[in-house]
């Protein structure tokens, strides 16, 4: 049956660009859903212009890793196609909007890494995936501004918004971890110069993240136990619903053209 | 996206201005210049505008909730994007009205409470309902080709921040427009199943796109001081007629009919409609529209929720005022 899930053969740099495009593509999402609903119009303008960048990077990656698999998949298909167990991108990424200060912390936490994260790539072997990572580094820049001096407005902003933003940090840095986690056909890519180990990035990223929480008069949160699971496909039960609502003109149209 | 021909200029008030400064304005007017923000004008003019702008910004603003509706569910990455970014450009319309608007004098906050109010309209095309992802492809074929008619004039408008807002306005709405065809096209030229999808939506929306231009010129009323100043410039009807004969060769071209089974060319070419059914319009208008309180409900949610964080902005940036201060008086 046509709605059926297609089937990905993962090596591991088709891997590495699915989970990447998954991480921009489930961000992307959940910002767009915030498009006609923001606290003002300048934060629909502004979360809408960031999601924009992010269904583009994904949509790039996944035409690479369409590419590189070399079979009849397309970016549409490995978008539109793929179950829960499928998707391969950050926990992070897909937890829920909640508040503003929810919306935005995910959005912190996420960009302070990517733009690192990005600019350290556009020293890839990969042509593609340096290439992908120059365009990336610029509009991840862009992201953290934004997201940082949010942050430092809702945290010495007032007593309600400190408050919220200090429950958004501490209800979503368990989902930080898996950022810099790599397993052992990353690893290989990272041997080859075509990906970068993200494990020597969390330094700077603590940094960052830390001297903005500061700023922010919030602090980090003291549990430092991590959950993973999102890059092989062990996700929170809000991915599946989100999936269910993205992928269902193609699930209940089949194979058209649109 | 639009502004809707409900807006009905202020009586004039001539009588209690300074007579000769009214007739210079009106002299400015009939010369063609345009009327800036801190030029003296008549007080009707000034209201006039600020309703009028103030509408337009409020459509543009409600009209993201029914385009809003199918972002998250796309059918491609790429029409997720362009709905994405066109639904952007909408909320960029309305804050430039805003901002347009407050040059009369009046701040976006007041504005946007009158509509939270229910005391501002919007446009009424709003209050249906998008069902399918054809109903994508009609609004920006219809709803946004039917704006275009209406705001081509209005770059001509007297009113200099007006004029000078739509000649943009206008820019994004024709490549809208396009996009919106070219989604009907696609639908047209697939399964029967997508064909049937939009013939459907072209038969829910075309009366109410219809009704877009404003009552009947027999029944309107305070037409003449707007066209007398240059606000309008083409009566509703006249607008109506253009954006009909402009669109039955779309339709055509798609292989959709127009729901209109009394629909006919007369000898001059021109395509004539049936008669509107005007008590609908009224409904929707008076509020009873399939939508019009879940929109309402909408912005009125996103406003609510959103106080803490405009309070948060405001009391950082005050905050931080004083921390420049005391700096200073170091």
């Amino acid at each position: 049956m046509a709605t059926a899930n297609i089937e990905v053969s993962e090596t591991p740099l088709v891997l590495y660009a699915l989970r990447r495009a998954d991480d921009a593509l489930i961000l992307g999402h959940r910002l767009s859903e915030w498009c006609g609903h923001a606290p003002m119009l300048e934060e629909d303008m502004a979360l809408s212009n960031i999601a924009l960048d992010l269904i583009g990077q994904a949509r790039e990656l996944y035409s690479y890793a369409a590419k590189v698999e070399g079979k009849d998949n397309d970016e549409d298909k490995l978008a539109y196609l793929r179950d829960v167990r499928q998707y391969r991108n950050l926990l992070l990424v897909e937890q829920p909007n909640g508040d503003f200060a929810q919306t935005l912390v995910r959005q912190f936490l996420y960009s302070a890494f990517a733009d690192l994260y990005w600019r350290a790539m556009t020293a890839s072997r990969d042509a593609t995936l340096a290439a992908i990572a120059a365009k990336s580094e610029k509009e991840s820049a862009y992201h953290l501004r934004h997201a940082s001096e949010w942050l430092i407005r809702l945290g010495d902003g007032t007593d309600e918004s400190h408050a919220r933003a200090q429950a958004a940090i501490d209800h979503l840095w368990a989902f930080t971890g898996e950022m810099f986690a790599v397993d052992d056909g990353e690893r290989a890519l990272i041997h080859a110069g075509i990906a970068i180990d993200p494990g020597t990035l969390r330094g700077r990223w603590l940094q960052t993240v830390s001297g903005v929480i500061g700023e922010a008069t919030l602090v980090l949160p003291q549990n430092d136990w991590m959950q993973q699971g999102g890059r092989s496909g062990r996700h929170s039960e809000h991915l599946g619903h989100l999936l269910s609502e993205l992928q269902s003109m193609q699930r209940t149209f089949p194979g058209l053209t649109w | 996206m639009y502004t809707q021909a409900l807006n009905t200029a202020e009586t004039d008030d001539r009588g209690l201005e300074d007579a000769a400064k009214a007739a210079q304005f009106q002299a400015r007017i009939d010369a063609e210049e345009r009327i800036e923000p801190n030029d003296w004008m008549p007080a009707a003019y000034r209201k006039t505008l600020t309703r009028q702008i103030s509408q337009h910004a409020h459509s543009e603003v409600v009209g993201m909730l029914p385009e809003g509706n199918w972002i998250t569910r796309a059918p491609t990455l790429r029409r997720k994007a362009a709905l994405l970014a066109k639904v952007q450009d909408e909320c960029g319309h309305g804050l430039y009205l805003y901002a347009a608007a407050e040059t009369l004098g009046s701040s976006r906050e007041e504005l946007v409470d009158a509509m939270l109010a229910g005391k501002a309209k919007y446009s009424s095309i709003f209050n249906y309902p998008t069902l399918t992802w054809a109903d994508i492809g009609t609004i920006g074929w219809l709803v946004d080709g039917a704006a275009i008619m209406n705001q081509i004039p209005l770059c001509r408008c007297s009113y200099g921040p007006y004029a000078r807002a739509m000649i943009r306005v206008c820019k994004e709405e024709s490549f809208h427009q396009r996009q919106g065809y070219e989604i009907m096209l696609t639908l047209c030229r697939g399964s029967d199943e997508q064909k049937a999808m939009a013939q459907d939506s072209l038969n829910r929306w075309w009366w109410p796109v219809l009704m877009m231009f404003g009552p009947p010129d027999a029944t309107s009323q305070h037409s003449d001081t707007s066209t007398k100043w240059k606000i309008k410039r083409f009566s509703n009807d006249e607008l109506r007629q253009k954006f009909v004969d402009a669109t039955v060769p779309q339709a055509q071209y798609l292989g959709l009919t127009i729901p209109d089974p009394g629909m006919k060319r007369d000898a001059d070419g021109h395509w004539r409609y049936s008669e509107i059914d005007w008590a609908e319009f009224k409904q929707v208008l008076a509020g009873n529209g399939p939508c019009n309180r879940d929109r309402m409900a909408a912005r009125r949610k996103a406003h609510e929720d959103g106080a803490w964080v405009r309070e948060a902005a405001a009391a950082y940036a005050a905050k931080r005022a004083q921390r420049q201060t005391a700096q200073a008086a170091e």
